[in-house]
């Protein structure tokens, strides 16, 4: 009797920590979620309040604006429906280029300015995330932007 | 003239493997020596597809623009090795070398299998050749690397900056010889099933393949760390990015197998779990490549959205991993396994070394194919952050490596004395811990992961050289076997890595500044002159350098030269980081943007420690080959 109670003590230890461990597991997994929202989205409100996503676009040619004495940047993105000001501070990647589509990671201000994290652009000049090329409806662009440069090897 | 003969080589390698797969089902009804056809065509699928790859080489050497796979990975500006290397650059090369790596690991297989008996090895051999076959009509038919251009270009597109460069040459290789290896550790596993046996003398024989394929695979992944480190200009030696995780998920399990298997071999036992475990290593180097290949992860690996080519690796996953499961959960519970052992014994740790394991491997699937799914559903565009990778994965990991640095030593005793076990223990463990209170000294920061992680590397380190020391002066030297001092420096090279890993990432020094020529900036006792920038003609590119001088106090230590290149054929900028490597911390600048004049943005980054990242996974590789070298006693077959 006293083995068969000490068992069930074991077995209900074991069942409460797994279960705390689950939960724990759980919460973490979905603190670290990173949405992904386009430019016409956010305009919208549709997006994560107070917590860090990713927004994506084409950085909107022009408005590329850089601090002459810090590593400061402003430019906008677009998905070629609505806009959205982004602020970095930081080295922009090798590839960052006006008219060129990057994702950036980071929070919506309160003045509806986005401040960015990080700023990924692709990794070549031929690719396009796939997250931008969906939301910007510009697939028939992409397509003939490739047979161009597939005639020239042709 | 050279292509034509390796695309022949190709279908006369794809006839090859149908044979190696055909010849059991068809020729057993007409004659019965089919063996030795098996035989010979597992050997001859190597020399077959070896030519083919010396033929693509060849061509890329020779310019060859005519191929389309050449005329947009290669360029007649590139430099010589360069274009050797732009082989395995691109996805239809890197499938011929996928191709090439199985077929070698089929000819390994089949030469060094006379020891299993006749029906096993044929079976097992044919199993290799029925995924040579899978692969080669991949390469035939969705990514022929000898395809010819409709019209011939005057010149090449270049190979991708990022990848002009020497860790490429190495990284592929040394991974796929990990992915592929455990192929035989696969067709193995299968062959068991088929034979509804697995004997301890089985276990014997794969276990160095599952530890040579684990060599690799650790020597792989750490090239591309250590590739992306330098390379990226980000300084960073991990991303928890997809694509790593794809690597670092087989070898997860493949670190669980090489566990499991000496169970298998010295007690008979977990023989199912074992066999599990190969099917689920080799699955995963097959997802891993699908995630990769398929275009669904876009990074540096990925190369065009063909979703042809996605489709029929989809296919195939499905036809290995759902066939090989199946065969499983059908001919599993006819194995005997033997189930009965102690709690406390050497075995019970090996199982709780699994579970963990396992679970870390769970929740990195989790993270890397959760946020696929809810794309492919349409449901919603994610990603996971690097922080659950941390919150979750460490604690996972800590308690496994405490007991990697403990149980291999308590169970090499033979005494079986709980009482000095566990004063020994507690002994150990209070050394142990005034050790690194007394590190504290060195260090000019530290808080509780610091402490953790450098507890852990002298617990670990100071077990194995106790350990070491006791057996050489209180044993005889003779009684430790290869394999044994290859365990000991696995383990003491995971302690190695733990080290670097944590020191570099709670101490690291990363500083992204704007600054004047003549300037000066100091980052720990380090004094950064930005002296000058210059410019300069590179073979296919055009070079912008800076110079750095380093002072350490106010002497000069060395001078960096980060740079700019902007790659004629694309017009790509690339940069390269200027680099001051050494044991104790490295000093590491990029070039940033020419902000105006002579001001340009530039990172300087301080990382202390970091070489122990690479030069640990180096110390569990040449554990790894030392187990391998490892005399195997001469046990009877049963046949």
């Amino acid at each position: 009797m006293k083995k068969r109670t000490l068992r069930i003590y074991y077995v209900s230890f074991i069942l409460i920590s797994l279960s705390i461990i689950f939960f724990l597991f759980i919460k973490t997994f979905n603190e670290n979620l990173l949405f992904y929202r386009s430019p016409s989205q956010i305009t919208v409100g549709e997006f994560p309040q107070d917590y860090i996503f990713r927004v994506g676009g084409v950085v909107l040619d022009g408005t590329l604006v850089k601090s002459k004495n810090s590593t400061n940047v402003k430019f906008a993105i677009t998905d070629y429906e609505k806009v959205i000001n982004i602020s970095y501070n930081g080295i922009l990647p090798d590839l960052f280029r006006e008219g060129q589509g990057v994702v950036i990671r980071g929070k919506l201000g309160d003045d509806g300015v986005f401040y960015a994290e990080e700023v990924l652009a692709k990794h070549d000049e031929t690719y396009m995330p796939p997250e931008i090329s969906d939301s910007l409806k510009m697939k028939e662009k992409t397509i003939e932007d490739t047979t161009k440069s597939m005639n020239i090897y042709q | 003239m050279i292509s034509y003969i390796g695309s022949f080589l190709i279908l006369i390698a794809l006839l090859n493997a149908s044979l190696l797969v055909l010849a059991r089902p068809i020729f057993s009804k007409i004659s019965t020596d089919y063996d030795s056809l098996i035989l010979s065509t597992s050997k001859l699928q190597f020399p077959l597809v070896l030519i083919a790859f010396i033929c693509l080489i060849a061509s890329f050497v020779n310019d060859d623009f005519s191929l389309r796979y050449i005329s947009s990975n290669s360029n007649s500006a590139l430099p010589f090795f360069y274009k050797i290397s732009a082989t395995w650059a691109g996805h239809e090369g890197s499938m011929l070398l996928w191709c090439l790596i199985l077929s070698f690991w089929t000819f390994m297989a089949s030469i060094y299998s006379k020891s299993l008996n006749i029906e096993f090895r044929t079976k097992f051999l044919s199993i290799m050749g029925f995924l040579n076959l899978g692969f080669l009509l991949f390469l035939v038919f969705t990514s022929n690397p000898f395809e010819k251009n409709i019209s011939i270009p005057i010149d090449g597109k270049d190979l991708n900056p990022l990848l002009q460069d020497f860790g490429l040459i190495v990284h592929p290789p040394m991974l796929y010889m990990g992915y592929v290896g455990l192929s035989v550790v696969f067709s193995f596993a299968v062959t068991c099933l088929l034979q509804n046996d697995f004997k301890r003398e089985w276990a014997r024989w794969v276990r160095p393949w599952a530890l040579i394929s684990w060599s690799f695979l650790t020597l792989g992944i750490a090239l591309g760390s250590w590739w992306a480190y330098y390379e990226l200009g980000w300084g960073g030696w991990w991303f928890w990015d997809p694509v790593e995780n794809a690597s670092f998920m087989p070898w997860l399990v493949t670190t669980a197998l090489i566990h499991s298997l000496i169970t298998c071999e010295q007690k008979a036992m977990f023989k199912n779990w074992t066999i599990l475990l190969s099917i689920i290593a080799f699955s995963l180097s097959l997802l891993g490549t699908f995630l990769v290949r398929s275009g669904i992860l876009i990074s540096v690996h990925s190369f065009a959205n063909d979703p042809a080519r996605g489709a029929f690796i989809l296919l195939f996953l499905t036809i290995i991993v759902g066939g090989s499961l199946l065969i499983y959960f059908k001919n599993a519970p006819k194995i005997q396994d033997n189930i009965s052992f102690d709690f406390f014994s050497r075995e019970s740790f090996f199982l709780i070394n699994n579970i963990l394991l396992v679970t870390a491997t769970f929740t990195i699937l989790l993270g890397t194919i959760y946020p696929l799914l809810l794309d492919l559903l349409g449901l919603e565009k994610i990603s996971v952050g690097v922080p659950y990778y941390n919150a979750v994965f460490l604690p996972i990991m800590t308690p496994l490596v405490l007991l990697a640095g403990y149980i291999p030593i308590m169970f090499s005793s033979k005494s079986k004395n709980k009482k000095y076990m566990i004063s020994h223990l507690l002994l150990s463990f209070l050394i142990v811990i005034l050790f690194t209170l007394f590190s504290i000294y060195f260090l000019d920061n530290y808080n509780i992961s610091i402490l953790l992680g450098i507890f852990i590397f002298i617990w670990i380190s100071f077990n194995i050289i106790y350990d070491l020391i006791m057996k050489i002066y209180f044993s005889n030297i003779k009684k430790i076997s290869f394999s044994n001092i290859g365990m000991m420096f696995a383990h003491l090279g995971l302690a190695v890595f733990i080290l670097g890993a944590t020191i570099v990432e709670n101490n690291k020094v990363e500083k992204e500044v704007v600054i004047k020529i003549g300037d000066t900036i100091q980052v720990k006792d380090y004094t950064f002159e930005f002296k000058n920038i210059s410019e300069y003609e590179g073979p296919n590119y055009q070079g912008i350098m800076a110079k750095f001088l380093v002072y350490e106090n106010n002497n000069l230590l060395t001078e960096l030269y980060p740079e700019k290149r902007i790659y004629a054929s694309n017009n790509m900028p690339m940069t390269e980081a200027g680099i001051d490597p050494g044991l104790s911390r490295d000093l590491y600048i990029t070039l940033g943007t020419l902000i105006n004049d002579d001001v340009w943005s530039v990172r300087i980054y301080h990382k202390p420690l970091i070489r122990l990242i690479w030069l640990g996974a180096l110390m569990m590789v040449f554990g790894g080959i030392l187990s391998v070298l490892y005399k195997r006693k001469n046990l009877a077959f049963s046949r």
